[in-house]
């Protein structure tokens, strides 16, 4: 007889233990908690990602006790009714109280859920009255952002190594979440995001802001956060693109509205700089020795390192009757891109340097040997001419 | 008039004997399984530590493309649609299925589409990579030109599907014993009756869908291309127009079999019978107008998203009715608990488990944290494996004794079920954590902060594939060196025509129906 209330009592616990670990589960939240401490959603830094995480924990409490009702039931009946202890089965097989009862109430605790969702998604939909319009575009495999009538815009890409990945060096502190430039944005203000895509659908999420919108080519969908306190948040794209996936992050930089100035202004210099630069003249070794480099970031994914491409994906370089042919055609292809492939247009994504660059090395790399090179002013003239 | 099988490999060539079609599809579908188990393993060995250490991410890609379109075209579907050619004539009284040669075109087009799609591996550009839900453009402008060859492996795959569901449809409602009303019906050829409605109306979509985007890439059309006037999500609502009732045509045959097992080792009747029925019904019409819950980022506006918010919420209350139902009928029963009834109560434990993180999926504020994270990949994993899978795997132990005539070493059964239901919770609680954490799916690399509950994942996965091979045997040696096991009930409490028949079933069965009360 004792050793039965035991029983009962562990079973009746069970069900307990679930509780306690789900209570842990929600303090687990600090948002940079790492490893084993990874538990549960982050609470996040703007308005909407706090009410996305209350009610995310209403629901799993719901969850909760309903399971513990519900195990409940099946762990003592899983006890008690056994054949093995002489139970003899009832032959009750039907309740219309019992049946009507268990459809009703969770009607009504759907009922309950509904309202606060419905409140937090209008919210969540409200993108009028935004301070900062911040247009995102998603390619493969990196995300462009443009400040929207300040002349303001920039690549964002993965600077973690190939041999970092490839695990022929250490991996450092923030593998795979660290870019060369990130989204710099004022606290306390409405950032509306205008997002698009140029080859495949991405979507953009940063699980600190509460904000995750596909990124569709053709389209522009909107969303926006307006972030709390200054720091770095850090997220990934959410929808597959393709072989770089997985390294396209993205990096907030979210720092006080005084810094934001300062830093919009410098940018707006760099920008004018980098235009000033497209009137120069290159070298034939310094267009190679920047169109090395510019080829890495912007081509080598897909057409690889050596220019050999992936057989059957996407066409080499090395030797192909494009880098070999007339310039003309080669701007054509690279500045314009080729319908119905995966062969984006770079003309808006690349400076006139970085593109003169590329294909002067695209023409004189791995045996490539045209001999002939590129000038920005050469790529803006075929701009200008279009 | 009774003969045997025909001799040789002519009896599996031109089979029309319901339980020769039956044994195929199940081994078929096995077969696929351990491949489509082997791609989850490379995708778990990948993802055991950071870093790229076994294969390179656009192969990373191939797999979980592919680990997905096996699993759920060639295991999980063909074993289910196996065991309704088993199973509903023994459990119906009829003779056979009613459409034994469109039987047996249904299951010899399967290898063919399943070789199709399995051939791309070798071929240059590599097998499909752009995921089992194939968004465009992904799989239409940028994808590998082998996309043909998946798109005709589906529509191949598709059309046997269609068939299969045309067959059981016909036998289900013209070749019941005398006596047998739709209301006598076991709950498995309920459910299977329900989802072979869902299977005709929804696989023609699907074969739209992948026309489109042949006409897309080889004929100039531009269905999901926004430059030639098409949209990209179009794609996807049309896509999960399928795909959504297609994850019940999954389930709806798994609970059926639930609905059988429980009964038996509880020595009870199942509570509400009507009451499941028509929760089954409900689940399958509501299954068809709530699909873009599966796109609450895309940007749909807000009344769809809304509408479909709550229309998901609904399906909470029929779901909840069965497993209700699940669990009053073991109260007050007789319970033992052989292998089969412990697959049965881990899928009640864990489908229900499934059945709450989708319950927080459907409400579309969260599900703005969660989707396209590994929170869905540990979702669905609990209903697609935990709930489908182990119930087939109760099924074939269930009903092993009827095929063959022998019993299974219950140690050994059990030995399996706890290493999977082990393996299985080892592997993919974890992944809510990830997700949570904010790790997306399809990621062939990931940040550091997600090592430590990656690795323990895989750990799980591999424990539970092992399992399956554990499975694999007990299934041989069962065949080859079981006990005889010859009395017509099996099980103490088993209740059901087919119980009413020696063991093994002979090849032909009920060629005179059986009267029922």
């Amino acid at each position: 007889m004792v050793s039965r209330v035991k029983q009962l009592v562990v079973y009746a616990l069970s069900p307990l233990l679930l509780l306690s670990f789900v209570g842990q589960l929600a303090q687990a939240q600090d948002a940079h908690a790492s490893g084993w401490s990874l538990l549960n959603m982050t609470e996040g830094v703007t308005g909407v990602s706090h009410d996305i995480y209350d009610l995310h924990m209403t629901v799993v409490w719901i969850c909760v006790w309903i399971s513990v009702v519900v195990y409940g039931v099946m762990f003592y009946s899983m006890f008690a009714h056994r054949k093995s202890r002489g139970a003899k089965a009832s032959n009750f097989h039907e309740s219309t109280t019992v049946e009507l009862l268990w459809t009703i109430v969770p009607v009504l605790i759907l009922i309950w859920v509904a309202f606060p969702s419905t409140k937090v998604l209008i919210d969540l939909y409200d993108t009028s009255e935004a301070d900062i319009d911040i247009k995102v575009t998603g390619y493969q495999w990196k995300w462009q952002y443009e400040y929207l009538g300040e002349g303001v815009e920039f690549m964002s890409e993965l600077t973690t190594s190939e041999s970092a990945i490839y695990n022929l060096e250490p991996k450092t502190e923030f593998y795979l979440s660290e870019v060369n430039e990130p989204l710099v944005l004022p606290v306390g203000k409405k950032v509306r995001f205008l997002l698009t895509a140029k080859d495949v659908i991405h979507a953009w999420w940063v699980p600190d802001l509460g904000v995750k919108r596909d990124a569709v080519p053709g389209f522009i969908n909107e969303t926006w956060a307006k972030i709390d306190e200054p720091g770095i948040y850090r997220g990934f794209c959410a929808e597959l693109c393709g072989k770089g996936h997985a390294f396209m992050p993205i990096v907030v930089n979210a720092v006080s509205e005084e810094e934001y100035k300062v830093w919009l202004a410098d940018k707006k210099e760099a920008a004018a700089a980098i235009r000033e630069m497209a009137k120069q003249t290159f070298t034939f070794e310094e267009l190679m020795a920047k169109g090395e480099d510019a080829y890495n970031r912007s081509c080598a994914s897909c057409h690889s390192g050596d220019g050999e491409g992936i057989p059957g994906a996407f066409p080499a370089l090395k030797g192909s009757a494009i880098a070999l042919g007339p310039v003309a055609k080669h701007l054509e292809v690279v500045v314009n891109g080729v319908g119905g492939t995966a062969m984006q247009a770079f003309g808006g994504q690349l400076s006139e340097v970085d593109l003169a660059a590329i294909i002067t090395y695209e023409r004189n790399a791995w045996g490539n040997d045209v001999g002939d090179m590129v000038q920005p002013i050469d790529v803006l003239k075929f701009k200008q001419g279009q | 008039m009774a003969h045997g099988p025909a001799k040789g490999i002519g009896r599996w060539l031109f089979a029309t004997n319901h339980k020769d079609i039956g044994t195929m599809y199940l081994w078929f579908s096995f077969s696929m399984f351990l491949l489509g188990g082997a791609f989850a393993m490379i995708i778990r060995a990948e993802l055991f530590a950071p870093g790229m250490q076994l294969i390179k991410p656009e192969f990373f890609n191939q797999m979980t493309t592919m680990h997905g379109l096996i699993m759920v075209f060639g295991a999980i579907m063909p074993s289910f649609v196996g065991l309704a050619n088993w199973m509903i004539p023994l459990q119906i009284g009829a003779p056979d299925m009613a459409l034994p040669r469109m039987n047996n075109l249904s299951f010899w087009i399967l290898p063919f589409g399943f070789a199709l799609l399995a051939s791309t591996l070798f071929m240059e550009g590599g097998a499909p990579n752009f995921g089992w839900t194939f968004y465009a453009p992904l799989s239409t402008t940028y994808a590998p030109d082998t996309v043909n060859f998946f798109i005709f492996g589906v529509h191949i795959i598709g059309a046997s599907s269609i068939m299969g569901s045309i067959n059981i449809i016909a036998t289900v409602l013209n070749l019941r014993a005398p006596g047998m009303t739709m209301m006598k019906l076991p709950l498995f050829v309920w459910t299977w009756l329900i989802t072979a409605f869902l299977l005709v109306a929804v696989m023609p979509v699907l074969a739209g869908a992948v026309t489109m985007m042949l006409m897309d890439i080889n004929f100039g059309t531009s269905f999901f291309d926004a430059a030639g006037g098409g949209d990209p999500v179009l794609f996807q609502h049309i896509f999960w127009f399928f795909g959504h009732p297609e994850v019940y045509i999954i389930i709806l045959p798994a609970f059926g079999v639930i609905s059988e097992i429980i009964p038996t080792f509880s020595r009870k009747p199942l509570f509400g019978y009507s009451s499941m029925v028509y929760a089954t019904s409900a689940i399958a019409f509501l299954s068809f107008i709530v699909w873009a819950h599966h796109m609450f980022t895309t940007g749909m506006p807000i009344a769809g998203e809304l509408y479909f918010m709550y229309a998901t919420m609904l399906i909470a209350v029929p779901t909840g009715v069965k497993v209700f139902n699940w669990i009053t009928t073991m109260f007050k029963g007789s319970l033992t608990f052989e292998t089969p009834m412990l697959f049965a109560i881990a899928v009640v434990i864990l489908f229900t488990f499934g059945g709450f993180t989708g319950l927080m999926l459907a409400v579309a504020p969260a599900d703005i944290q969660y989707h396209d994270s590994y929170f869905v990949v540990g979702h669905f994993h609990y209903v697609m494996v935990a709930g489908a899978v182990f119930s087939m795997s109760g099924a074939v132990y269930y009903w092993l004794p009827k095929w063959t005539g022998k019993m299974y070493d219950e140690t050994m059964g059990k030995m399996q079920f706890w290493i999977a239901f082990v393996g299985f919770n080892i592997a993919f609680i974890p992944q809510h954590f990830l997700g949570l954490a904010g790790m997306p799916r399809r990621y062939a690399d990931y940040a550091l902060q997600f090592s430590d509950w990656n690795m323990v994942s895989s750990i799980g996965a591999f424990m539970y594939g092992a399992a399956q091979l554990m499975f694999l045997y007990n299934v041989i040696s069962t065949i080859v060196s079981g006990k005889p096991s010859t009395e017509e009930k099996t099980w103490e409490g088993a209740q059901g025509l087919e119980w009413t028949l020696p063991s093994p079933a002979p090849f032909h069965t009920f060629s005179t129906p059986p009267k029922v009360k």
